[in-house]
């Protein structure tokens, strides 16, 4: 694993060697952003994970369905603000935040499990 | 449980000779191969070993139809890795039966995901039953992505609304409702205003002393909410049931096989020819159960019923797959 981590930051420097400076420092903003702006919830169990998730305005939320069970995740507002399609196992849905508020969700397949987003 | 509820659940409310030590035993051998036959307004309960002791008579009623449900076809996971298989399993098991039921009622979750190729290989594999009718109510895996037009343009020619409906069969009143549609957050199954309105409409014009047999997907009683393991306007619905002397109702979903009695009204549900389900409270979730490999069979199964012009109530039967 340490060896490969190595060969990883050498291929690293070489690219930044190769492309120079000024297209380094662009990857790395970006990568740095995208840490920032990209959350996980986790289907497991019946259950979203974290159950309220709080991210700040622009960031994109990925569910994933870790059950052996599909599952959906749908905004419970009237005008449906987020709808995924049917998640079976493994399958992912993402939705990006673009204004603050709280934004409660549920599985409209099993009804018992809600969540709630809060973007400020 | 409560105290009251408990005594709801096992006390005799209509003479119908359900002790709480007969109740009890046949309780006991719910799942495992249980033969219950209310016969006459008396509750009789009998090991599958013993069924050859029983009357062909009192078994082969004047109408005799089966259940099956949640064939969950597509489901691929370690709990059952070929449920075509077993689906295939039940069919034999309801061609063996000694009186061949006229008609086979399916209560949801036909398919695992609503693909068109599930739905066509359950219908494929039923084709070889001898029963050649089937009436089926949907699942929720049967409405997904589409609030169910898909499940409608397949099974639901000349049913109302969401696919509700009902026939007569040997002076037998049969109604399939649905309940799985339109789902609210933090709720159980709903059956919805317009269901409701139809159903009372529907039942209006009938003697007290028509047998009635509902059946829908999700319990029409309340099984284990937590798990949503119940149907939020059931009650309205048994209201309009009420003036009846015999009421079946049944359901599937739960993958296990349960009974109670209240009042004229017997709840049953239906094993799961797929996979089977924990009982309630007794795992972290609901999902799928996996057994060991040789013990799946006996945790699969079909309920067969029977219904014997006169009597009270109509005998059901669940017969393990195994």
């Amino acid at each position: 694993m340490r060896r490969s981590v190595s060969i990883a930051g050498l291929a690293a420097a070489l690219v930044l060697g190769t492309l120079g400076f000024g297209a380094g420092q662009r990857g790395y903003v970006a990568n740095a952003q995208e840490k920032m702006s990209t959350m996980e919830v986790k289907i497991d169990n019946f259950s979203f994970g974290p159950v309220t998730l709080t991210v700040p305005v622009g960031t994109t939320v990925t569910w994933i369905n870790r059950d052996d069970i599909p599952h959906t995740v749908v905004s419970t507002d009237d005008s449906k603000t987020f709808k995924s399609k049917v998640l079976d196992t493994d399958e992912k849905f993402s939705f990006t935040f673009s204004k603050a508020g709280t934004y409660p969700y549920f599985c409209s397949i099993h009804p018992k499990m809600t969540g709630k987003v809060i973007v400020q | 449980m409560s105290e009251k509820k408990k005594d709801e659940l096992l006390n005799d409310h209509n003479h119908d000779g359900v002790d709480r030590r007969g109740f009890l035993k046949c309780m006991a051998w719910a799942g495992t191969g249980a033969f219950c036959v209310i016969k006459g307004g008396v509750l009789n309960s009998y090991s599958l070993s013993r069924v050859s002791e029983v009357s062909t008579a009192d078994m082969m009623g004047e109408l005799s139809f089966v259940q099956i449900s949640d064939s969950h076809m597509g489901f691929n996971k370690p709990a059952n890795p070929d449920v075509a298989g077993t689906l295939k399993a039940a069919v034999d098991k309801i061609n063996g039966l000694s009186a061949t039921p006229e008609f086979m009622l399916h209560t949801g979750d036909i398919s695992h995901l609503s693909k068109p190729e599930e739905f066509d290989t359950v219908d494929q594999i039923l084709k070889s039953a001898k029963p050649k009718d089937v009436f089926y109510v949907p699942g929720e895996h049967d409405v997904l992505n589409d609030d169910g037009k898909q499940f409608l343009e397949r099974y639901g020619k000349g049913s109302k609304g969401g696919g509700w409906y009902s026939f007569d069969k040997k002076g037998v009143h049969f109604v399939g409702l649905v309940n799985v549609m339109n789902l609210k957050a933090g709720g159980l199954g709903t059956l919805g205003h317009d269901q409701l309105e139809w159903l009372e409409d529907d039942v209006k014009h009938l003697k007290h002393s028509t047998p009635i047999v509902v059946f829908a997907h999700i319990p029409l009683w309340s099984v284990y909410p937590e798990w949503g393991w119940g149907t939020d306007d059931s009650v309205q619905a048994l209201a309009y049931l009420k003036k009846f002397g015999s009421v079946t109702v049944l359901n599937g979903h739960i993958h296990q096989t349960m009974q109670k009695v209240e009042g004229n009204v017997t709840f049953h549900t239906a094993a799961s020819t797929a996979f089977p389900q924990p009982a309630p409270g007794k795992a972290d979730s609901p999902g799928p159960m996996k057994v060991p490999a040789e013990q799946l069979k006996s945790v699969l199964g079909i309920t067969d019923v029977n219904y014997i012009q006169g009597k009270h109530a109509l005998a059901v039967v669940d017969s393990s797959l195994a």
